[in-house]
């Protein structure tokens, strides 16, 4: 058995508005709202690491589940855009917590990235104990703000996410989860020399069909009706694409928590920066909670959460 | 009912709009469809004509005019 302890997130500080960036990409504010949902972003400063900030939202995620770097089993760390490959984030958030003998795994999976760490998690804390999970992305770095790049570039800000999973108390019990992936469609979202790639219209025709069936199936499993579901936090990927979710799993749409709007997409960090914040206006839990991501690989999957 | 009646019999219920485009008429071009309502359109096919569209079929350039819809069904029967 396996609980949710604890989220916790960290923003740079740098706001980035639509009026900001419409003018690089020969597009209008009005667009990009419409065809995103997206307001504003936050942009790392051009010392930030994929690491560092990682390490920030870590701390924070430690402090709000009233645990120190030493309690932890195990670090699993998901970005698409680290500055390294090999060894990735993982390591370096780990020895700025002060360990050197912690194993801490890199997941270098853009967008649905934290999911599979939740869900890889969920499977090993019985074994190795308290598990910190982290989503770090710069994505900034990897879109170009021109007007070829208008489709993706309007999208992505920076950001991190954390969670604790433990394994013997927390607000909520993992008790489902389900996990997929499909390398048939690889090519329509990627991160490749240092630029993310997306067919935008590829990538929401993919994700609106998955990301329902997955949440569907773990409901469908544990006799949960989607009326029922106290909250459904899911990967901030687009505002239209959550709302269309929302339908297509007839719950209501304001059970769907968002932030999009004031942060983006922060790719593999935005489930773990949704959940926190989520949690910070949520004291208490009375009912399931559903997670779910979509992103490279193709991977995509839900988790389920039931109050303690 | 010939398909490409029921084919347009989806599309009238997924779009909402009593439509009657030509039958190489992109869907896309003509705005009737996008990203989104394409997977509203494709579910509405699969249960219309009793078919399984698989998501690595899910491209607009298979569903674009209902004649390309046509065939495509054709193919899955």
């Amino acid at each position: 058995m396996t609980f949710l302890r604890a989220f916790g997130s960290w923003l740079p500080p740098r706001s980035v508005s639509n009026e900001e960036i419409a003018p690089l990409v020969n597009a209008t504010p009005e667009w990009i709202l419409e065809v995103s949902g997206i307001r504003e972003r936050r942009y790392a400063d051009e010392t930030d690491t994929v690491a560092g900030i990682g390490l920030l939202a870590a701390r924070d995620c430690l402090r709000k589940g009233g645990a120190t770097a030493a309690d932890l089993g195990m670090i699993l760390v998901a970005s698409g855009s680290s500055e390294r490959f090999c060894p990735g984030p993982a390591c370096e958030i780990a020895a700025g917590l002060g360990l050197s003998s912690t194993p801490a795994l890199d997941i270098p999976v853009s967008s649905a990235g934290s999911l599979i760490g939740l869900i890889l998690a969920s499977e090993v804390a019985p074994r190795f104990g308290l598990v910190l999970v982290v989503g770090t992305e710069i994505m900034s770095r990897r879109v170009v703000l021109n007007p070829e790049g208008k489709n993706s570039a309007i999208l992505f800000g920076d950001g991190a996410g954390a969670a604790l999973v433990d394994a013997e108390s927390g607000f909520a019990r993992i008790t489902d989860s389900c996990l997929y992936t499909d390398g048939a469609s690889s090519e329509i979202l990627s991160v490749q020399n240092g630029q993310f790639h997306m067919d935008g219209p590829a990538v929401i025709m993919q994700a609106a069909r998955k990301i329902p069936r997955a949440i569907n199936e773990l409901l469908a499993r544990n006799e949960i009706v989607a009326s029922d579901v106290e909250a459904f936090l899911l990967h901030q990927a687009n505002l239209n694409l959550i709302t269309r979710v929302a339908a297509s799993v007839k719950a209501p749409a304001e059970r769907f928590f968002t932030n999009i709007g004031k942060y983006g997409n922060t790719s593999s960090a935005s489930l773990l920066i949704a959940a926190d914040e989520w949690r910070g206006e949520h004291a208490s839990v009375s009912g399931p909670l559903v997670f779910s991501a979509f992103g490279s690989g193709l991977n995509w999957g839900a988790l389920l959460a039931v109050p303690c | 009912m010939e398909p490409q009646a029921r084919i347009l019999k989806v599309l009238k219920r997924v779009t909402g709009k009593e439509i009657e485009p030509g039958t190489d008429e992109s869907l896309f071009v003509s705005g009737l469809l996008d990203s989104f309502a394409l997977t509203d359109f494709v579910t509405g096919l699969e249960e219309e004509f009793g078919v399984t569209i698989p998501d690595s079929d899910l491209s607009a350039r298979k569903f674009d005019t209902i004649r390309k819809v046509e065939v495509y069904l054709a193919s899955k029967a």
